[in-house]
């Protein structure tokens, strides 16, 4: 009950500095408009009030605030026109709409699994690569961290390109943008894992005479589940932000990226931002339905408590 | 009747580190009879660990020789011959006790049926009946290590080497546990080699006290113990144990005269 009470504290913050935060965004386009309605507004002018403070304008027209929180192109959109936006464009529409934000959920989401599959996947070899050879953690490992010091934005109209020139479209550009985020923090959080068994481990299978593939199946790939399932988790939000990010310098015409492309450019910025908080839901289920996963399956194996 | 098992002769073991070269053991030369229980005792870094780690093959002598069953460590180790019981039971997390005895039959490619009898019977060996389908964090430390012992004992290896096996434990659990091990070693006659640094636990289990120091790594005495092989706890009030007991301990002074 306490902890709820805190969670609803923070909650009430944020959301009240977010509507505070719409005053000053907002009055310049709002006393413009309300200008244009016939209402006095002081100093006159857009040009005069150009260059003016916003907390002075505030000040001088405080008719004005209630306006702030209902334009219908706001610079910063209130917390009740996205939440009013994402309930119509989700509950209220139809799947199949192209306005649907459900369908261009599905859209960025199939790519983020994809992608995430892919990256999961080439992490894990690659892990198993780089634990059990020592030439493969000097050359592959500098790589995969030199891999990820370059910008994604950067690389991923690049990647598109090259994928389209040898005829390679649709859903696998976005992918593989998604795979390349999210490789990474399993192949660290499993190489970490797969290393994890202490000495006295690998020596007790020495006893046994134990095979290589042995220790790696009975030992290091077990020790290194909990190891796995925080990177999945860090990878799955990677995924993701690949996934948008992939859609935007395609002009895609479906996804999440699209959403926002298409409100950057039509000045949509409630669309902009619940597709916005329509990507921020989305990683929450996909990280809390790994959460999910992982507490059964470490239950199964006897390691959670 | 005796027959020796395991003989070092002029064991040389120098690590090289980057404060030089440390002799971890120097000129040892011990024999070790079937059926013995060994036990190694004396100060830490005294080489007492990795003379039990050279005769499992886990490290290597720099000089001399060492034979375990008339083979090298290294062929010994191959063919499965000791059990090793570490300081930490080590017991697998995500495995039951049963699966975790179980852990060495399926590497060493026992049948299904007779891992089910063994783990069966070493369990009942150590005392854990029923405890097989508990996970390891629902035991105490004591009951751990007793699996851990069990889990040794699941193949058949004649020898046992444990490195103080008891030594997070607390008195209480340890004289129990030294006890249940007198009872094993007599019901399975294996040969135990069995590191500690408490002077009582060494005298009261075992036939054959070897006394070492540290800096080089060296034995400085073995005592053929007179104890009767079939002891209870009290004997430890006996003139006998205590006059080993004191041998042991003078053993140890002598060893530390060298220093400073």
């Amino acid at each position: 009950m306490r902890s709820l009470s805190a969670v609803l504290t923070v909650v009430a913050v944020i959301v009240s500095f977010w509507y505070a935060a719409c005053i000053p965004m907002n009055i310049k386009g709002v006393l413009t408009e309300a200008e244009r309605a016939g209402a006095v507004v002081v100093p006159e002018g857009a040009r005069e009030r150009r260059d003016l403070g916003t907390f002075g304008l505030v000040m001088g027209n405080q008719f004005a605030i209630p306006a702030t929180w209902a334009q219908e192109r706001p610079r910063l959109p209130a917390p009740h026109q996205v939440v009013v936006e994402l309930w119509q464009t989700t509950v209220m529409k139809k799947i199949t709409s192209k306005r649907s934000l459900v369908h261009h959920a599905w859209v960025t989401l199939s790519a983020t699994l994809l992608g995430f599959a892919i990256g999961t996947g080439l992490g894990v070899l690659l892990a198993v690569g780089i634990v059990h050879s020592k030439v493969m953690d000097m050359s592959v490992m500098p790589w995969a961290i030199v891999s990820q010091t370059i910008p994604i934005i950067a690389l991923a109209p690049m990647i598109i390109v090259v994928l389209y020139s040898i005829g390679v479209q649709g859903i696998i550009p976005k992918a593989v943008i998604s795979a390349y985020l999210s490789f990474f923090p399993v192949v660290v959080g499993m190489v970490k894992g797969l290393r994890s068994p202490d000495a006295m481990q690998l020596d007790l299978l020495r006893t046994y005479h134990a095979s290589r593939a042995q220790g790696f199946w009975k030992l290091r790939l077990p020790a290194s589940m909990p190891y796995l399932f925080a990177s999945l988790k860090i990878g799955i939000a990677a995924s993701l932000v690949g996934a948008i990010v992939g859609e935007l310098p395609t002009g895609a015409v479906a996804g999440l990226g699209a959403r926002l492309l298409a409100g950057s450019y039509y000045g949509q910025t409630v669309q902009i931002w619940s597709a916005l908080f329509a990507a921020a839901i989305l990683a929450g289920c996909l990280v809390g339905v790994l959460g999910l996963i992982e507490r059964v399956m470490l239950k199964r194996m006897g390691m959670a408590r | 009747m005796k027959s020796t098992i395991i003989e070092a002769q002029n064991l040389n073991l120098t690590f090289q580190t980057n404060d030089g070269p440390v002799h971890a053991l120097k000129d040892v030369n011990l024999s070790i009879d079937k059926g013995d229980f060994v036990s190694f005792i004396g100060p830490s870094g005294c080489g007492k660990t990795t003379f039990l780690r050279v005769l499992a093959a886990l490290e290597h002598p720099t000089g001399g020789t060492v034979t375990v069953n008339g083979v090298s460590p290294d062929e010994a180790r191959m063919q499965r011959a000791y059990g090793y019981v570490f300081q930490a039971a080590g017991l697998y997390p995500w495995r039951t006790i049963a699966r975790n005895i179980k852990l060495p039959l399926e590497i060493m490619g026992y049948s299904r049926a007779d891992q089910d009898k063994r783990v069966e019977a070493v369990l009942k060996l150590v005392d854990l009946d029923g405890f097989g389908g508990k996970y390891p964090w629902q035991l105490s430390g004591g009951m751990q290590q007793r699996a851990s012992i069990a889990r040794a004992l699941a193949f058949d290896a004649d020898i046992l080497l444990m490195d103080e096996p008891f030594g997070a434990l607390d008195e209480i659990v340890r004289d129990h546990l030294n006890e249940q091990l007198l009872d094993l070693w007599a019901r399975t006659n294996k040969t135990i080699a069995f590191v500690t640094h408490s002077i009582p636990e060494a005298v009261f289990l075992s036939t054959k006290i070897v006394v070492m120091s540290p800096r080089p790594g060296r034995i400085t005495d073995v005592i053929e113990s007179p104890l009767p092989k079939d002891r209870s706890l009290d004997i430890r009030d006996t003139p006998e144990f205590l006059e080993i007991a004191h041998r042991v301990r003078e053993g140890l002074r002598a060893g530390h005269a060298y220093e400073d």
